[in-house]
């Protein structure tokens, strides 16, 4: 005998229903996340006519932001913005609700293996499964003074605002690809570059580093930033060396901070496993440490961060919470 | 093609042929041009052929005082998107790089008078009743930069209360020192509200209202 959705509490979207997130229905899965990752779970979903809800921030994640992709599979060439727009547009083929922009402050399992969750706007939704692809974002130094130069000399942007610091003398903090990119941006129109990272040496691909090797690039190896200063922008930074303690002030007016990416996994924490680097932890099918809770993407411990391995991974995770809600009944 | 890669034509003229009237490309430029003056006309030159909807004119910033003043020109390279009326897009500094899909995108909005605005946020900027000019400042490497720019005059198209500038931070120094550009892009609206980084529509128009309503006497 076939199957009843109904009578496993999938329901049929009811045509013509419009992608409005409803907070009095208990839905068969919450995506959290619009990246790679979280669309194409949704995809997934509408196609087992699960009812969804999707929660993000915006369409496209860390894509969105990305210039060239020549990687994912299907486009020899394709800018991050044109790729998140493909994504959007075999979303529409496939809708399910969407609650944007938004994001999830808040995750609890309630009696019964019910999921709710909270966002920022004040709203609150229930599903039996999760699919949590939340992503990435950039690392910020959390010291005085950044928050305050925000846009004022502190940048995260280099290929964005090195242009505006023309002849001027700059700090790049990080030792990884992004800050050697950085100090390469910065080269082409800065006067002096300092290189600043709290590890004792650079952990950039060597062609990297090796294009850093710069009369005009000074090496600080091994040093922590501990504040940056100024009266109305940025005019130094305090740098501490980690062995002797020896402290010293660098003038610079601006501050590119390029120390890399952190999970947005707030909301997980003290429900989920996480690693070390607060990244969810996972099973080659996308099981997180609670039944019905899976995760995909950047936001997991899967080692490669690319967007064709989100992709995939969301498509599993989707797949994985649709058979997890067929063997666990209503 | 110089500035539009040849593999990107087809894609541009697809774009190009969603306009339904005529828009003139208002272009300020002069005699001894700038070096950003005349790859600026060249890349517009490089533009209008690929519709039948679109055409150029080339004005002399120091020459031509009357389309200066019409357009409220201030400095060079200028570009005004003008449709069946002046909309208020402007364009200071060469659209290229990251930027040019703002330029496609302006002359569409410009033909159809269509912003493309959510319906609450057109809804939202009824309430405007003075006008309000927009400044977005970018660099030409700047993926985040677009979003602004073009939300920016998508604005500008829903009210014709509203004028707005794209500004090419590094084709102008005065003005980005003036304004204390260090980070992009960076909205100035009515020289006093500063928005640092690209916002969602939503917020964006939540701030453009509640600017206006909180400077009422």
């Amino acid at each position: 005998m076939p199957l009843n959705l109904k009578d496993l509490g999938i329901h049929l979207a009811p045509e013509g229903r419009k992608n409005i997130p409803d907070p009095t229905v208990l839905y068969d899965l919450i995506i959290i996340g619009g990246g790679p990752a979280g669309m194409t779970a949704a995809v997934y979903a509408s196609r087992k006519r699960f009812r969804a809800l999707l929660i993000a921030k915006d369409l496209g994640g860390q894509v969105l932001w990305t210039s060239d992709i020549e990687n994912y599979m299907g486009y020899q060439y394709i800018t991050g913005q044109e790729l998140s727009k493909k994504f959007g547009e075999q979303m529409e083929a496939n809708p399910i609700d969407m609650q944007m922009p938004d994001e999830v402050e808040m995750l609890k399992v309630e009696p019964g293996q019910i999921f709710r969750v909270k966002t920022k706007n004040k709203k609150e939704f229930t599903a039996k499964s999760v699919v949590i692809a939340s992503g990435k974002r950039y690392r910020s130094l959390g010291v005085p003074g950044e928050r305050e130069f925000l846009g004022k000399g502190v940048a995260y942007c280099a290929t964005c605002d090195a242009p505006l610091f023309a002849g001027k003398d700059v700090a790049v903090i990080g030792g990884g690809n992004s800050a050697l990119t950085a100090v390469n941006d910065l080269l082409k129109v800065a006067n002096q570059v300092k290189l600043v990272n709290i590890m004792p040496n650079l952990q950039g691909d060597a062609v990297l580093v090796e294009k850093a090797r710069d009369p005009r690039v000074e090496l600080f190896l091994g040093w922590e930033t501990v504040a940056i200063k100024g009266l109305d922008k940025v005019e130094a930074i305090q740098i501490i060396n980690r062995k002797n303690k020896e402290s010293r002030e660098l003038k610079v007016q601006g501050v590119f901070i390029e120390i890399g990416l952190e999970p947005n996994s707030e909301f997980a924490k003290g429900v989920l496993l996480l690693n070390e680097h607060y990244e969810i932890i996972v099973d080659c099918s996308c099981r997180t440490s609670v039944i019905g809770i899976f995760a995909a993407g950047d936001v997991t411990n899967v080692q490669e961060k690319q967007i064709i391995v989100a992709a995939g991974d969301g498509a599993k995770a989707s797949l994985a919470a649709y058979s997890y809600i067929l063997n666990r009944g209503a | 093609m110089m500035f539009i890669k040849d593999e990107l034509v087809g894609q541009v003229k697809a774009e190009l042929d969603k306009m339904t009237n005529p828009v003139k490309l208002v272009f300020f430029t002069q005699e001894v041009e700038c070096q950003y003056c005349r790859e600026m006309r060249l890349l517009l030159e490089e533009l209008v052929p690929l519709s039948g909807k679109l055409t150029l004119e080339v004005n002399d910033f120091i020459l031509n005082k009357e389309k200066v003043e019409k357009y409220k020109i201030d400095k060079i390279p200028a570009l005004v998107v003008e449709g069946n009326k002046d909309y208020g897009i402007r364009f200071y500094g060469i659209p290229v790089g990251y930027e040019f899909t703002s330029l496609v995108e302006a002359c569409l909005m410009a033909s159809t008078g269509e912003s493309g605005l959510q319906p609450e946020s057109k809804n939202a900027l009824k309430q405007l009743n003075k006008p309000l000019q927009i400044k977005v400042f970018i660099t030409l490497t700047c993926p985040y930069c677009p979003q602004a720019v073009q939300l920016a005059h998508q604005v500008a198209v829903e009210n014709e209360l509203v004028t707005s500038e794209m500004i090419e931070a590094a084709e102008f120094p005065p003005v980005a020192a003036k304004y204390g550009v260090m980070a992009v892009p960076k909205t100035v609206i009515n020289e006093t509200l500063i928005i640092e980084g690209a916002l969602p529509e939503k917020e964006f128009i939540e701030r453009i209202i509640s600017s206006q309503t909180s400077n009422q006497p």
